[in-house]
């Protein structure tokens, strides 16, 4: 199965997600002006600064090529995983809930983080419940963003919270910019599409950042994709 | 048509911006100010001012977040 990992002007975290990919399946990268997805079975619309974050972050790059075919794909059905700035493109793009606004505590924040799994049974975090670990419960994967503040009106969270949409939740005291109901991260009512503010990708190998917490969204995903192409 | 737009953050959200501005100011000895708010402001010029509404709903204001106030200027 194989991943393509978009990119675009101002994406920063595009080669990481690429790498990160290529530890549970193939990867390659797609650029915003193309419209050909080259087959690949899941999205991974990485971090970084798309267009600058002109406007709003993620507002322009919504409009982008690539993403008119994503769209498209996620409304087949397709496995879209957006990541801190891809999480920001989802929602504007209305494939996910909700907003992302400026962090509470006003700063640019880079911290590893403690993450409570709510929803283990998506195709993104299903692997999560085998890590014998943290049992699935907890994973630990650094953020690092200015605007990471989850926010939608009281009956969308209703709403979520109702669908189990709500996959990830900061874990108390971890949440430091001011989510509301301390989302981290949320799917689609289809499942399909989900995003998070924090960076899998970054927590991939033990060496670096001492937890490897991070792959196992990503496992999850190519189980699903295996499962459903097998 | 020369057209300006203000988008300013939703009333009842926080805004992080607006509350470090007003925590500056009493700094430089501006005491009292209170209810601090910064939002966007973009001029252009459109061919057609009935394009403005869509403009803002798709692109230039996020609506669920922002509220935004179309004014129409007269040619200088």
């Amino acid at each position: 199965m194989k991943f393509g990992v978009l990119q675009f002007p101002g994406s920063c975290d595009d080669a990481d997600a690429l790498a990160a990919a290529r530890m549970v399946g193939d990867a390659e990268l797609l650029w915003h002006g193309e419209r050909d997805l080259r087959a690949s079975d899941a999205i991974i619309v990485p971090g970084g600064f798309s267009y600058g974050d002109y406007l709003r972050a993620g507002a322009i790059a919504r409009f982008s090529p690539v993403m008119e075919s994503v769209i498209s794909f996620a409304h087949d059905g397709g496995l879209v995983l957006g990541i801190c700035n891809g999480f920001q493109v989802l929602c504007e793009a209305q494939l996910l809930p909700g907003a992302l606004l400026g962090n509470a505590n006003r700063r640019f924040t880079c911290r590893q983080l403690e993450l409570l799994v709510v929803n283990p049974d998506t195709p993104f975090t299903r692997v999560c419940a085998t890590e014998p670990r943290s049992a699935g419960k907890r994973l630990s994967i650094p953020a690092k963003h200015a605007s990471g503040r989850f926010y939608a009106d009281e009956r969308t969270l209703d709403e979520l919270d109702a669908e189990g949409q709500v996959v990830l939740r900061y874990a108390p005291g971890n949440n430091f910019n001011g989510s509301l109901r301390d989302i981290a991260g949320v799917c689609n009512e289809q499942r399909n599409v989900f995003g998070l503010m924090p960076h899998p990708e970054h927590a991939v190998d033990e060496l670096l950042g001492g937890s490897s917490d991070g792959l196992c969204i990503l496992g999850s995903m190519a189980q699903a994709l295996e499962g459903a192409l097998a | 048509m020369r057209a300006r737009v203000l988008i300013r953050p939703k009333a009842g959200i926080l805004d992080p911006q607006g509350v470090a501005v007003e925590r500056a100011l009493p700094a430089l000895g501006f005491d009292g100010v209170a209810n601090v708010h910064v939002g966007r402001l973009v001029e252009l010029d459109v061919p057609d001012p009935a394009q403005l509404e869509p403009m803002c709903e798709r692109l230039l204001a996020n609506p669920l977040v922002e509220d935004y106030e179309i004014q129409l200027l007269d040619h200088a």
